[in-house]
């Protein structure tokens, strides 16, 4: 099968520093990959640079085969990617429903429109996505009054808006409540099962990533050290060194002798 | 030769004071992020003071105790100006605190107008040095030679006590992370007083060391402003090596400028401006810096919607009141009324840049002035019907905007507001200087509208159906899907630009609209005064619609045209009164200690409190 | 944990950024001369206790005492002269600052009852230090701009330091040495708090490890205790917990 995304020895250095070096990865469609690994291991320079936030040193990223390496966010948007944010990115001054409707707006390039009433525009399509993470209920509260857990609803229906082919999610979970996390990796579960797009997110709750991916990318120092599924990187020597911390054997003798 | 060492004597003289003021300026923005608009106002002080003490101090050890003396007390009062009003309002974002900047400028011109008159006043010489040397056989004032070794001392000492004392090293630790220097035990209190005694200090020691040259007046405030902005851009905001250095350039370039290209010394300064803006955005020793917040104070802006009838109602009615106005009124309310209306569309235009767009803008005169300008030359030069100056007018200044704002969109935060303000000082000394075309500081008269338009009644009906024309299409706009659009990509921009929205086009045409309409005000204002003149495009035209939009209320959809309504009729109250300027300064200092959500936020809180209107969130509503 | 009153005590602290609530309900207290190890994932909420202790992002409900006084809301440069400090991750020196300006910063009047510091003492503690007195900060290594965040916070004089992820993102010899003066500074009677996600690391510094996970905690003893329950560290601080 085709992969939907395929990462050819990506790389982003900043001067002598190399954030993420010669990544390389398939995903396919119907497929939940999440990216692991401490922090600064490059995991969010990555992110950035396969929805165009940031340049790629070197390597490519093609989206069912195109190369859209260095192409601009909108640009990367609009070829189908949505993606979520860590600290979610809504518009604090509209309405639930009018978050989506700007998404779909967008979609239907109309942004630049001067003379229709944004109201009734889009309207249904807007609920329905609501409907479909949950959140119709609340789409005439201002985004800016909303509980966080349902802040990352929003977000999420707002990536969905255009029927992206690839979900990019940026710890999904952060900062929700525990029964809440479960329910969004559930809810986002869902959706890729019924429309057989193709996910990749990152993620500290280890029960989100055990729980939900498919398969797993552990990076460290900007490389990739292990990738498979669930159950072999739970057992991976390497993957549990990196998380626990290096050099333990020297610092126990430092223990000793200090 | 000898003549060229001369003006660079000169020169070198003259980039004293202007070193002095833009240090202060710098400083004063490097640690508290507060743009001090009223950084002039203290140096106008520093002049007065230095004055009165020069008159009661004998001597030469007297004419130089009261230079220093100036300096202290006008540090003293800016402290002062601190603890008592900008503490208030350090919680607001970055560019809202420069509100109450501008109120302390109304006041300092006020209570300098009462102590110490109207008449400029001539500064007395040094004592000592009086005479002039020869340089080469050109003739060089003493007082100049002692200024170029005075320069350098203070530099020196300023460097000494920033670059090598504890208070420097706090003061530059500051400027790069404050939350860190508060975690390490520093009161950043006292650190952000200290700063602005310091940084007023200087400006005083400017205003009182350019006594001899240039004496006391009350117009020097803005006009050293506009200097200082230009140095401190051009440096880099929070540089004082590049305070120094821009100081130089700009004072050299001047005194050049007025021997070999007297027609266009002011046009040169903004020229060189705007090219090192182009070629390094943040000056040349500034530093890239994340801009912050825009405008945006307290609780989040709340969604917008359609009037509700009664709200459509009562516009409507006034509108019927205020149309019916040459039946009821006199003759003078309805001038009044049609100057009202015409500022309350250049208000409402800059209004929905920076409530939609987050895009502050120190320069929205040029489009302003720009529109009244196109009309009149195409009026009084070409001869050109009213009906179609009218038309060019917004076109015109409209397509100035998509240039401007095509390279000052480039920057952001207050950089992006330096630029406009760059842009609008470059057109007016264009129009200053170019003066065979603009006829320069004797403005273009007789500009009067068509036959039909001409009577007060007809013109009112004209500037009626275009002002509220032009505010009613702003607020569709807001309701359209490009007024979403823009505050998509102010609310979270990367959130925009990952829905594929173009943010830098959505704000260029934000951008080229606000100048549109701008420029429309303008050609009413031109046709309705029948004349223009240089100072449609100064500095303070731009600050007038500026904080009339913050003190209306940023995050409200009418707070533009309200706050033009509103401080247009309180000037025109207050003007006839002695001392308005000082009631207006308090007023406005007032509301931005008591209402920083502006007139129209304040407004609508009370409504909600008394129970007139609905709360923006049904779940809230239903909940009660 | 030792007799007598805690220097610092944490109770039921919760803690947001904006609506995104970080911390529910963290307790946990510390004794004079103690080194405690906050443990936990990335985003288990060490930073954030940390910040809330000094004040820079004050918690909502909950409180603080050190050495017996309420410190809750008061602005971070009070909580830092009654003799806090805190060393911040990610190395946030005064980059345009020389390493002897960056320690002035600092510098505090010695107080009473904790270690008075002088430059020359913290050269001797860090001697990579010393040779780049006159440096800018931006011309450190990652290292030894780690080792100036800890000495500028030193200057200060504090009773307890605050050390968040000493050991993130340097060499493992550099990590060697953090280990060496953490251990220097119990030594000179300092209590000290770190985050750590290094559990070799915590182990061979620390006295006790804190185990923070999802805004709470999760555990609360020695290592020896960890080390008997290693259901606990697979749960809350490697991958293999689920």
């Amino acid at each position: 099968m085709t992969p939907i995304l395929e990462v050819r020895d990506l790389s982003r250095h900043f001067g002598a520093i190399r954030a993420v070096d010669g990544v390389s990865f398939r995903l396919a469609p119907g497929e939940m990959l999440a990216l692991i690994g401490p922090n600064g291991a490059g995991k969010s320079t990555c992110f950035d640079m396969l929805m165009g936030q940031t340049d790629p040193t070197s390597g490519q990223v093609l989206l069912d085969g195109r190369d859209i390496s260095g192409w601009p966010a909108r640009r990367v948007w609009r070829a189908g990617v949505g993606r979520t944010f860590q600290v979610t990115a809504t518009y604090g001054s509209m309405r639930v429903v009018e978050n989506v409707q700007t998404a779909l707006m967008s979609h239907h390039r109309r942004s630049f429109a001067a003379w229709p009433r944004f109201r009734r525009l889009y309207r249904d399509e807007a609920m329905a996505l609501l409907e479909q993470v949950g959140m119709a209920d609340q789409a005439g509260r201002p985004a800016a009054v909303l509980a966080y857990g349902d802040l990352k609803r929003l977000d999420l229906a707002m990536a969905l808006a255009h029927g992206p082919r690839l979900l990019l999610m940026d710890e999904p979970t952060a900062g929700m409540a525990p029964a809440e996390r479960a329910a969004l990796m559930e809810l986002t579960a869902g959706i890729v099962a019924r429309q057989g797009m193709a996910v990749l997110f990152t993620e500290h709750d280890m029960e989100a990533v055990f729980g939900h991916a498919h398969r797993v990318l552990v990076l460290n120092r900007g490389e990739i050290i292990a990738d498979g599924p669930p159950e072999a990187i739970r057992a991976d020597a390497r993957v549990q060194e990196v998380y626990l911390g290096g050099g333990a054997e020297a610092l126990a003798a430092e223990a000793r002798d200090g | 030769m000898g003549l060229i060492l001369a003006q660079l004597l000169t020169g070198l003289a003259n980039a004293g004071a202007l070193f002095m003021v833009a240090s202060g300026l710098s400083l004063i923005f490097g640690v508290t992020r507060i743009v001090n608009f009223a950084h002039g106002s203290f140096y106008m002080l520093g002049a007065y003071v230095g004055y009165s003490l020069m008159q009661v101090l004998p001597g030469a050890v007297g004419f130089w105790g009261a230079i220093l003396l100036s300096g202290l007390v006008v540090g003293l009062i800016g402290a002062l100006v601190e603890v008592i009003v900008l503490r208030r309002v350090y919680a607001a974002p970055e560019l809202f605190q420069l509100v109450a900047t501008f109120g302390v400028i109304l006041v300092v011109q006020d209570l300098a107008l009462a102590i110490w008159g109207p008449t400029d006043l001539l500064g007395p010489r040094a004592p000592g040095l009086r005479g002039v040397v020869r340089v080469m056989g050109e003739p060089v004032p003493q007082y100049d030679l002692a200024l170029i070794a005075i320069t350098p001392v203070v530099a020196l000492a300023l460097w000494y006590l920033i670059a090598r004392t504890r208070v420097g090293v706090l003061v530059r630790a500051a400027t790069q992370d404050r939350e860190m220097v508060a975690a390490l035990g520093v009161n950043q209190r006292w650190l952000f007083t200290g700063t602005f005694f310091l940084g007023c200090a200087l400006a005083g020691l400017g205003g009182a060391l350019q006594l001899p040259k240039g004496g006391a007046d009350l117009l020097m405030d803005f006009t050293i402003l506009a200097q200082v902005f230009v140095v401190v851009v051009i440096g880099g905001m929070g540089s004082l090596p590049g305070a120094l250095l821009a100081s130089v350039l700009i004072s050299v370039l001047n005194v050049f400028g007025v021997s070999y290209l007297p027609q266009s010394t002011l046009v040169l300064m903004y020229v060189v401006m705007v090219a090192v803006l182009m070629w390094r955005p943040f000056g040349l020793l500034g530093r890239a810096e994340v801009a912050g917040e825009l405008g945006q104070v307290g609780a989040p802006e709340e969604p917008i919607r359609p009037a509700g009838w009664p709200i459509r109602a009562t516009v409507a009615a006034a509108l019927a009141v205020l149309a019916a106005l040459p039946f009821w009124g006199s003759p003078f309310s309805v001038v009044l009324a049609t100057d009202i209306l015409i500022f309350c569309l250049f208000a409402a235009s800059l209004h929905m840049l920076i409530g939609l767009g987050g895009l502050v803008s120190f320069g929205h005169a040029a489009f302003w002035g720009g529109g009244a300008y196109v009309a009149a030359l195409l009026v009084a030069r070409l001869d050109v019907p009213m009906e179609v100056a009218m038309l060019a007018a917004p076109v015109g200044a409209g397509l100035a905007a998509l240039a401007v704002g095509w390279i000052a969109l480039r920057a952001s935060g207050v950089y992006f507001a330096m630029l406009t303000l760059a842009f609008a000082q470059l057109l007016w000394s264009l129009v200053l200087q170019w003066g065979a075309v603009t006829g320069g500081d004797d403005g273009i008269v007789g500009v009067w509208p068509a036959d039909w338009a001409s009577g007060n009644t007809a013109y009112f009906y004209l500037a009626l159906a275009l002002s509220v024309g032009g505010i009613l299409a702003l607020r569709h706009m807001a309701h359209a899907p490009l007024g979403y659009a823009l505050r998509a990509a102010r609310d979270a921009p990367l959130r925009a630009e990952a829905t594929g929205l173009h943010t830098r086009r959505l704000q260029l045409v934000a951008f080229a609209l606000a100048g549109t309409l701008a420029g429309l005000a303008g050609g009413l204002f031109v046709f309705s005064k029948g004349s223009v003149f240089p100072n449609e495009l100064e500095i303070s035209r731009s600050f007038d619609a500026l904080i009339v939009v913050f003190l209306g209320g940023v995050k409200t959809l009418s707070g533009g045209w309200v706050g033009g309504a509103v401080f247009e009729s309180a000037e025109d109250l207050l003007t006839r009164f002695a001392f308005w300027r000082l009631t207006l300064g308090l007023l406005i200092i007032a509301v931005v200690i008591v209402a920083p959500e502006g007139i129209v936020g304040a407004a609508r809180g009370l409504a909600r409190r008394a129970g007139l209107t609905r709360d923006a969130d049904p779940a809230r509503e239903d909940a009660r | 944990m030792a007799e007598g009153a805690p220097m610092l005590e944490v109770a039921d602290i919760a803690t947001f950024y904006g609506r995104a609530q970080v911390l529910d309900g963290v307790s946990f207290s510390v004794a004079p001369g103690e080194v405690v190890a906050l443990l936990g994932r990335n985003g288990a909420g060490k930073t954030t206790t940390l910040k809330s202790i000094i004040g820079l992002v004050p918690p909502r409900a909950g409180r603080v005492t050190f050495r017996g006084q309420e410190i809750t809301g008061w602005p971070s440069y009070r909580i830092a002269r009654a003799g806090l400090g805190y060393v911040p991750e990610e190395r946030r020196i005064f980059t345009q600052l020389t390493v002897a300006e960056n320690l002035e910063v600092g510098r505090q009047p010695p107080r009473e009852g904790a270690v008075g510091w002088s430059e020359d003492a913290l050269f001797e503690l860090f001697p990579n230090l010393a040779e780049r007195r006159g440096n800018l900060g931006k011309a450190l290594s990652g290292g030894e701009q780690q080792m100036l965040t800890i000495a500028r916070t030193l200057m200060g004089n504090p009773a307890l330091v605050l050390l968040d992820e000493p050991s993130e993102g340097i060499a493992p010899v550099i990590v060697a040495q953090m280990a060496r003066a953490v251990r220097r500074l119990k030594a000179e009677g300092l209590t000290v708090v770190l985050s750590e996600q290094n559990l070799a690391f915590a182990r061979a510094v620390a006295d006790r490890a804190v185990i923070l996970d999802h805004g709470r905690v999760r555990f609360d003893d020695s290592f020896a205790a960890l080390d008997a329950r290693p259901e606990v560290r697979d749960a809350h601080l490697s991958v293999s917990g689920a």
